[in-house]
């Protein structure tokens, strides 16, 4: 029965979406209801991957495979190794509290947003499946059609421009990606990743691939300088459309590295992966100064965002200098696990701390900094899970931002002390803005009437923080079973990177 | 001498003939009133000629009237989607045509012997026969853009298509001529046995540059491309959808005959002249489409930049890519029905939908005829997992395969341009507030609703499950 687990999971919730979709306008509550369904349903089959997936043994497992286009030689082929398994059971427990986080607040077509989400779920899990070039471009690409729609319609203000420059600018760098992965279509007649990853390359050829997918990914994770969309699409998008956006999809970015760059083109990733972790440092640094700057709530969350995200790809990164480098294998793996954990951790905070601002927003209507101050004062509930989302945000021990970053900033310094140092800053500045962030919205005297008359969470907002709260602060305390799932295919992956290909 | 077998190699096409005249006689002898019968019947014809050409498939090639007639599993695919393209197009423009009075026979024949042309052209195994089709499509044309004589604009299209069509056509009967000069025959497959050993090989390519202007204009590439945009902006919506569609299938089809079952040997020469145009289709339908805000005109536009598409597959020379250019143009043609269809379901009396802004908020007012125009719109821009993104990708795979991945990422850069123009008629109809006068719920009848809805889920459905037609177009040029 569980032979076509993966497909269930990348199909249940897109056929969900047309029931969804069917219950129309007037049937608001059948759609949330049903939505609802899809995504805990989505969500129970996800948890049989932990029992069905062996992560002892890792590799490549709970393999389907069928010819999909017989003359092009390209397959249906789906698999999952650990780190697939986990950012599948993220996709499926932010997909709930998505849905929840929306139950009321979207008024305006809910049934056109729920199988919207419906759809964009479906797709991210497919992303993380697919061992078919082809069938990875083409998930890739599909998140997009939902998301354009969920922050065109249900945006604010500027969504328009917002929601076209997300499109473009992503399709601009996948487009390349498509050229790339033609190419190696022509040189190795298949799409298949693991016949890829051994097709010897010049460093010629491994340059361009590299600058391709380069592109492609660095603009979704997103990476400094091509990160400009994301503020803007963050801002304008609904809460649901954030959450989703900074948990799940800046993932699909960094596993691309991992599935793309890393086993195909190593050679080129570890000539240019002092140019990866000089941005990964300048998105720690420089867009931790920036975030600091921020008067609007959301921006700077997604600054805050770009600046984490900096983590996961100098962990990444940061395994070529090592592994290949100084051939400390061991501390390679050490950066790669914080990686991971990293994007995993970030999930849950960014998630949680975009489901606060659209409670505030809900209740006040407005995003800057200044029209709050004093919340504490009316939202005692609220601001117990804002500050421990803060908390997580700036990294603080026994939360699971402490986890990532910890482990990245120990491999880094066997590498180079200097980006240790640099990599370090954050937890400086991002206390710094996450603190006064904090101090400026939760603290001090109410100055704004309209403050005065906000309501504290109600059970579905509880619900949904609470659920957050729980992940950050068990995975910030123990971590282990996550890195015991991710374990053997991060030593897989660092293995694979490790290998000369010219 | 003609044989029996002769005329039954010919049989869709001679039924064909037979049935347009009767229907021409019948319609003179009907009441107007009852005249939706011709509609039924003319859709019944095309389905059982759509039918013949299916069941009378030969597996192998065979040729008819001394190689006048070449009927092969090529033509055959693309007789099966002209033929069915036009169904889809008459289905689409009864309510169009009657709101609007012009509900009557001509309409009706002109069509078919349009597609009786269309049959000929792609069959073709001789220059003479390559014209004759030509010419009984483009005059069908002429006189189905004029239809709508009441309307200057209608026939300042026509006048436009008529003089630049016959220009073209005498540039490729001058090019045939040079060519027949210099090899001494008519006959494609002659040709392409002689055209490398020519004594005058000056001269045959000096034909070949006009042949391919011709080629170009038909299929309205640039720098041949004028007459596009004023044709479709001024013909009625259901023949503008004809010439998106069926139009385009023959233009392959007749580019294939001419370049490869004729000239195959001078590729090295044509390979280029073709690149180029194909570069400068999809620069200025891409750009220009940009700033047009008359939805028929930015659909031309976009006709123009999708055979530059077209093209790139036919630059590879090679079946691979002949496979991928015929996917490309069976795609695009399901896909402008699509497009055009949903222009001609919203039109109503006095109201044409032709402007970007008359879709304002269509999704809350029509959200069913919204998706189904956005299904249209990303598959055009070739998004993924819609039809349009995978003729897109062999058609690049294509330009790479023939060692041209410049071709390619041109393509790429422009497929990036092109989105923001069909996003932008997405952003209208979903993110925008409708306005009064607008498009609204659309009356059309039952039969234009469900084909059209089934035609747009095809975009879907096809982006799924696109091998089999990919199979079979591969089959054809003789591939795995």
């Amino acid at each position: 029965m569980f032979t076509h687990l993966l497909s269930l999971l990348i199909w249940l919730p897109i056929v969900g979406a047309v029931p969804v979709l069917l219950a129309g306008s007037a049937r608001p509550n059948l759609a949330r209801w049903l939505a609802l369904l899809f995504m805990v349903l989505t969500f129970v089959a996800s948890l049989f991957l932990l029992p069905q997936y062996d992560a002892a043994q890792g590799g490549m497992q709970l393999v389907e495979s069928h010819l999909w286009i017989a003359s092009l030689n390209v397959h249906y082929g789906l698999a999952v190794d650990g780190i697939s398994v986990a950012l599948i059971l993220l996709t499926t427990f932010v997909g709930i509290l998505v849905v929840v986080g929306a139950w009321e607040v979207i008024q305006n077509k809910p049934h056109q947003y729920m199988a919207a989400m419906l759809a964009l779920e479906g797709v991210m899990i497919g992303v993380f499946c697919a061992t078919d070039a082809l069938l990875f471009y083409v998930f890739f690409e599909a998140m997009l059609i939902p998301m354009f729609i969920l922050i065109g319609v249900w945006g604010g203000p500027r969504r328009v421009y917002a929601t076209l420059k997300f499109f473009i600018y992503t399709f601009l760098g996948s487009v390349f990606m498509l050229i790339a992965l033609l190419y190696l279509y022509h040189r190795a007649g298949t799409f298949d990743l693991h016949t890829l990853a051994a097709l010897p390359l010049t460093f010629t050829e491994q340059m361009w691939i590299f600058f391709a997918f380069l592109l492609a990914f660095a603009i979704k994770v997103p990476m400094v300088p091509v990160h400009t969309w994301l503020p803007d699409a963050h801002v304008e998008a609904p809460t649901g459309g954030s959450v989703v956006l900074a948990a799940v999809m800046l993932k699909v970015g960094t596993y691309g590295m991992l599935r793309f760059i890393l086993p195909i083109v190593p050679d080129a990733g570890e000539h240019y992966a002092w140019l990866v972790i000089a941005l990964s440092l300048v998105a720690v640094v420089y867009i931790g100064y920036v975030a600091l700057v921020q008067e609007d709530m959301k921006k700077l969350v997604a600054y805050s965002s770009v600046a984490h995200m900096g983590f996961v790809t100098l962990g990444i990164f940061i395994a070529f200098l090592l592994a290949r480098g100084l051939g400390d294998v061991d501390t390679a793996r050490l950066g790669m696990q914080g990686a991971m954990v990293q994007m995993i951790s970030h999930g849950f905070v960014s998630g949680a701390m975009f489901t606060c601002i659209g409670v505030m927003y809900d209740r006040l209507h407005t995003r800057q900094i200044k029209d709050y101050g004093g919340l504490i004062n009316v939202m005692p509930w609220f601001g117990f899970f804002y500050v421990l989302f803060a908390m997580a945000n700036c990294g603080l021990p026994g939360t699971s931002g402490f986890v990532g970053e910890f482990m990245v900033i120990l491999a880094s310094f066997k590498a180079n002390p200097w980006i240790a140092f640099f990599a370090a800053f954050t937890l400086i500045i991002g206390a710094a803005y996450t603190l006064w962030l904090v101090k400026r919205v939760l603290w001090g005297e109410i100055h704004n009437p309209h403050v005065a008359e906000m309501k504290d969470i109600n059970g579905r907002e509880t619900f949904v923080l609470l659920a957050f709260a729980a992940l950050t602060v068990a995975l910030g305390i123990w971590p282990e079973p996550l890195i015991h799932l991710m374990d053997s295919s991060v030593t897989q992956v660092v293995q694979q990177l490790a290998i000369h290909k010219i | 001498m003609i044989t029996l077998n002769d005329i039954l190699v010919l049989l869709p096409e001679f039924y064909l003939v037979t049935v347009a005249c009767l229907l021409l006689l019948l319609d003179a002898f009907m009441k107007p009133e009852q005249r939706h019968w011709l509609h039924w019947i003319s859709i019944v014809v095309l389905l059982a000629a759509a039918y013949f050409v299916v069941a009378g498939q030969p597996d192998v090639t065979v040729t008819a009237f001394g190689g006048m007639f070449i009927r092969d599993q090529v033509s055959e695919i693309l007789k099966v989607f002209a033929l069915l393209c036009t169904v889809l197009v008459l289905v689409y423009a009864r309510p169009y045509l009657r709101e609007r009075k012009q509900f009557i026979g001509e309409f009706y024949t002109l069509m078919i012997f349009a597609v009786i042309g269309v049959m000929l052209l792609v069959s073709a195994g001789n220059l003479i026969m390559i014209y004759l089709g030509l010419e009984l499509l483009t005059l069908s044309s002429y006189a189905l853009v004029a239809l709508n004589r009441d309307s200057s604009l209608s026939s300042e299209a026509a006048i436009k298509y008529f003089v630049l069509g016959a220009l073209s056509s005498g540039m490729l009967l001058y090019g045939m001529s040079m060519v027949y000069g210099a090899t001494g025959s008519l006959d494609l497959a002659q040709l392409h046995t002689v055209a490398t050993q020519s004594a005058m090989p000056n001269l045959l390519v000096f034909g070949l540059i006009f042949m391919l202007v011709g080629i170009a204009f038909k299929l309205g590439a640039a720098p041949f491309h004028m007459w596009i945009p004023d044709v479709y902006q001024g013909a009625s919506t259901p023949v503008t959808t004809f010439i998106a569609s069926t139009s385009k299938l023959a233009a392959f089809g007749m580019a294939w005959r001419l370049l490869e079952t004729g000239l195959g040997g001078l590729s090295q020469h044509w390979q280029p002249m073709l690149a180029a145009v194909a570069v400068l289709s999809m620069a200025i339908g891409n750009l220009v489409a940009i700033v047009q805000s008359n939805l028929k005109r930015m659909l031309a536009y976009s006709t123009i930049s999708h055979m530059g598409y077209l093209l790139m597959g036919l630059v590879n020379a090679g079946p691979e890519g002949y496979s991928s250019a015929m996917f490309y143009a069976i795609s695009y043609a399901l896909m402008s029905t699509v497009s055009f269809g949903v222009i001609l379901a919203l039109a109503r009396a006095g109201f044409e939908c032709e402007e970007i802004s008359d879709l304002k908020g269509l999704n809350q007012r029509s959200p069913w005829f919204a998706a189904l125009m956005a299904l249209a719109l990303f598959s055009l821009a070739g998004v993924p997992p819609l039809f349009g993104f995978y003729a897109k990708y062999l058609v690049l795979q294509a330009a790479i395969d023939a060692h041209m991945l410049w071709l390619a990422i041109v393509g790429a850069v422009f497929a990036i341009i092109g989105l923001y123009y069909y996003l932008h008629v997405v952003k209208v109809m979903y993110f925008d507030k409708p306005e009064e006068g607008g498009a609204d719920q659309p009356q059309a009848d039952a039969s234009l609703r469900v084909v059209l809805s089934i035609n747009a889920l095809a975009l879907l459905v096809l982006g799924v499950y696109w091998g089999p037609l990919l199979g079979w177009c591969r089959h054809s040029f003789g591939l795995g």
